[in-house]
């Protein structure tokens, strides 16, 4: 439960040393509820307080790991419950389902559909995070032929193993001891046996409850079992049932720290209608889950899936940008053409890529435009005729070009005579407005 | 362990508006918690999708999106006809794309004869929009209001550097109006009072923060909307409590996702499907922060639209 600050000064030295930062312990209390300092910049704290105030000051929603090496994913961890206040900080795990009731072949296609979904997309390599293993025969046999299949083919993609069978657990968990998987289906009638298995195997445990009230009831008893790592799940799977539930466990976790409930939520998308799942997915993205089931994984889906996620998880604070900088795309010499655009992310990658398309060797110069598009930037002054010149003399590429001539976007044509007033000697040329007009206008002039 | 469910219970509402007439009026707003939050408060109805017509063929429009209306895309009073008719739109969105001056520069009066035609041939609520161009659309919607008088159609949109002329029009009409921003909730409060300081009742307003595309820009949407449905709750605040607008289609059918050939790009699956994916997903995440009204293209995209709608179950 969340303690007052008054009651966490209670337990400090309140010797007011001030060696935590804090002028008075109280201060440093109060910080310490709202969780805006942590407990162990108070070198003094006794081993009795620290064992106490160490489940309240801990993260409201438990950090945990999903799956293991360079494609492991974090979750929880959340702060907030409105992007714009703070960051969302583990962006949301897409997990796609296969049940044990496919046959090999078909169930081999979701696999490599899986290992050959990565996305580059603004920089960021994007994909499904995880294989949904469904004991849906209800023989534990197939359940573990399905965990080697997927382990095999799939060694370094995370498994959440689903059965309410401690056996059948225990059997397909083998094949992912120490990858962190999560052991998907513990209920009020197998707790305890699920709770041994996922300890054994150093599993994550999922609860699948119906309701929240059995869901706390739940999580503290699988606690008192021993489980450290839990997701869960309330039941919910109509959009507003979904949508009620993530939202009280949210607001529970984060505004009262209320520990039951303080655990990564997965999320149960799937339909049968594949654009209605879709939907069903935004929601889990926007609200709160960590991680989200499909029961499908199309390539289109897939890209609008993980662009929502990347818009949802960015900083509302600051925009994803790249460098300042010249760009070589391509192996430019003297002649090839040099354009210039603004440092945001999207911005860079769109333009840098279709560059790549045109296959004509350039120059991108990237100007520091704190993160802004190009009409964004020109309408806050942070793209402009003196600005770009600057930059341009600045960087010395003079030295390298035949022909000092700069390619502007088209957006901001306007700029084209103060920059040529700016640069002496230098012609501007004003390109496409839209970027994917960039192949044909770069070829036209090679 | 009983649970308590932590609820949220805010002073505010946001206003009910209704556009259109008869049995065929659509009434949207009117709720007291955010979005689809039927479990702690009133929500006491779903929100509205409108169909996007043109009062040109849509030669800017990806194949996916164009095909659907190619038999009548030819003119407005057929477009309109079509999505009321055979798609059961309930709401039509006339956009007067012909009157911007770079696709053709219609004059007022023919903008006008176009409103005129489109509502004599429909029943359901008209949305008229312009251009975008903000100086000619002053001039086009003035005339518009006029044949729209008495209709309660909505109207739209003014923006700060032309509300003046066009909240005038709305007001000598009797229309409802859209006031369009540029995604800051601060500009959205700032036009409202200046919309309401011309006398123009601010029950009859629909505030559009402006709207983004999946993938390009949508985050800065998503949370001006969270934030200004936040504003008009929990902080009562009368200038944030209009109906919200996404006007979805128009951003979405120009980026590249939805117009980029699968053999360019094999990682990007099937182009139909991922344009209408787009559109849905877009506008999906905008309901979610709180739209109340939106305005679409693709019929398969607003139709998965509803169906997650009706998946909330509010009512
Ligand atoms: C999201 C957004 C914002 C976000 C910022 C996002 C960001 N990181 O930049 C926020 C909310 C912060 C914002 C703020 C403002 N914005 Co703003 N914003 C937008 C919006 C919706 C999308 C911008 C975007 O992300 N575009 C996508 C990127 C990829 O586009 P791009 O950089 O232009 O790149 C394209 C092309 O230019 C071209 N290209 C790029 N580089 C190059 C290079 C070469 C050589 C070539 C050939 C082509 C090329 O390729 C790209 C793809 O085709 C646009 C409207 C719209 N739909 O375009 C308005 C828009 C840009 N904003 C506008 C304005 C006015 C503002 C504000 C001044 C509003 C205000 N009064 O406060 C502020 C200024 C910011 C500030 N700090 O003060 C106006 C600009 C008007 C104008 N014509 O100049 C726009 C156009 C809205 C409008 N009125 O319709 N905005
Ligand atoms: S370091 Fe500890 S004892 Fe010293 S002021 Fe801070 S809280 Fe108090």
């Amino acid at each position: 439960m969340a303690l007052t600050g008054v009651e966490i000064f209670k337990m400090l030295p309140k010797t007011n040393c001030k060696k935590c930062g804090q002028p008075t312990c109280l201060a440093f209390a109060m910080k310490l509820a709202q969780r805006q300092v942590s407990l162990d910049q108070c070198p003094d704290v006794s081993e009795e307080a620290k064992q106490k105030l160490g489940e309240a000051s801990a993260p409201p929603i438990r950090p945990t790991v999903l799956g293991s090496g360079e494609l492991a994913v974090k979750m929880g961890e959340e702060t907030v419950l409105f992007r714009h206040e703070k960051k969302f900080v583990n962006p949301c795990a897409i997990a796609v389902k296969i049940s044990d009731t496919a046959s090999e072949a078909d169930a081999s296609k979701v696999i490599d559909d899986v290992l050959s979904s990565e996305i580059d997309r603004v920089g960021q390599k994007l994909r499904i995070n995880a294989l949904f293993l469904s004991n849906d025969s209800g023989d534990g046999a197939k359940l573990e032929a399905l965990a080697k299949l997927a382990s095999t083919k799939a060694p370094a993609v995370a498994a959440i193993i689903s059965t309410t069978s401690p056996d059948a657990a225990d059997a397909a968990l083998k094949h992912y001891s120490g990858k962190n998987a999560v052991l998907y289906g513990a209920n009020k009638d197998n707790l305890e046996a699920m709770a041994g298995k996922a300890k054994a195997h150093k599993a994550t445990l999922g609860i699948a409850a119906t309701g929240l009230d059995e869901l706390c009831d739940l999580t503290e008893k699988a606690k008192g079992f021993g489980v450290a790592d839990m997701v869960i799940d309330s039941g919910a799977r109509r959009a507003g049932e979904i949508l009620r539930d993530n939202t009280y466990i949210r607001r529970s976790a984060v505004k009262k720290n209320f520990k039951p409930l303080g655990y990564p939520v997965i999320t149960f998308a799937g339909r049968d209608d594949s654009m209605l799942e879709s939907l069903i997915a935004v929601l889990g993205i926007a609200k709160y889950a960590s991680i989200v089931v499909l029961n499908s994984a199309e390539r289109w889906k897939n890209l609008a899936l993980f662009s929502l996620r990347q818009n949802i998880y960015t900083d509302p604070q600051v925009p994803m940008q790249v460098q300042q900088n010249i760009y070589k795309i391509g192996e430019p010499g003297p002649k090839s053409p040099f354009l210039i655009t603004t440092n945001f992310s999207l911005t860079y990658f769109i333009v840098s890529g279709e560059v790549e398309n045109s296959k004509v060797p350039c120059r991108l110069a990237v100007l520091d435009s704190e993160g802004l598009s190009v009409l964004t930037a020109w309408a806050a002054g942070k793209f402009t005729a003196s600005k770009i010149a600057q930059f341009i003399k600045e960087s010395g590429i003079e030295t390298e070009l035949e022909t000092k001539e700069l390619i502007i976007p088209g957006y901001v044509a306007i700029l084209s005579g103060s920059i040529e007033d700016k640069l002496e000697g230098w012609k501007i040329t004003v390109g496409p407005r839209e970027a994917n007009g960039l192949p044909a206008f770069l070829k036209a002039r090679a | 362990m009983p649970f308590t469910p932590p609820k949220e219970s805010y002073n505010g509402k946001t206003f009910e508006l209704t556009i259109g007439q008869g049995d065929k009026a659509v009434t949207v707003g009117g709720e007291n918690v955010l979005a689809f939050h039927a479990f702690e408060g009133s929500v006491p109805r779903e929100p509205a999708v409108a169909f996007e017509v043109q009062d040109m063929p849509p030669d800017d429009w990806p194949e996916t999106v164009a095909e659907v209306f190619k038999n009548v895309s030819s003119g407005p009073v057929t477009w309109a006809k079509y999505c009321q008719d055979s798609l059961g739109a309930g709401i039509i969105a006339l956009r007067l794309v012909s009157t911007h001056p770079d696709r053709g520069d219609a004059s007022a009066d023919q903008a006008a004869e176009t409103v005129r035609k489109v509502l004599a041939a429909i029943n359901v609520p008209l949305i008229v929009l312009g251009s975008n161009h903000a100086e000619k659309d002053a001039a086009v919607l003035v005339k518009v209001a006029e044949v729209l008088k008495g209709t309660n159609s909505l109207l739209g949109k003014a923006q700060e550097s032309n509300y003046k002329t066009i909240v005038a029009a709305a007001m000598a009409n009797d229309l409802k109006l859209i006031a369009m921003s540029e995604l800051d909730i601060n500009l959205s409060k700032q036009l409202n009072i200046l919309i309401g300081q011309m006398g123009f009742d601010k029950e009859k307003l629909v505030t559009d923060p402006m709207s983004s595309a999946l993938s390009y820009g949508l985050e800065y949407t998503y949370s001006v909307m969270e934030r200004i449905k936040l504003a008009a709750l929990a902080q009562n605040d009368a200038t944030l409590q209009a109906p919200m607008l996404a006007d979805v289609g128009m951003f979405v059918w120009k980026v590249k996702e939805t117009q980029a050939a699968e053999a360019d790009l094999p990682a990007w699956g099937s182009l139909r499907e991922r344009g209408i994916e787009w559109e849905a997903v877009t506008a999906t995440s905008f309901l979610i922060a709180g739209a109340d009204i939106l305005i679409m293209r693709h019929p398969e995209a607003i139709g998965a639209v509803k169906k997650f709608i009706a998946d909330m179950e509010v009512k």
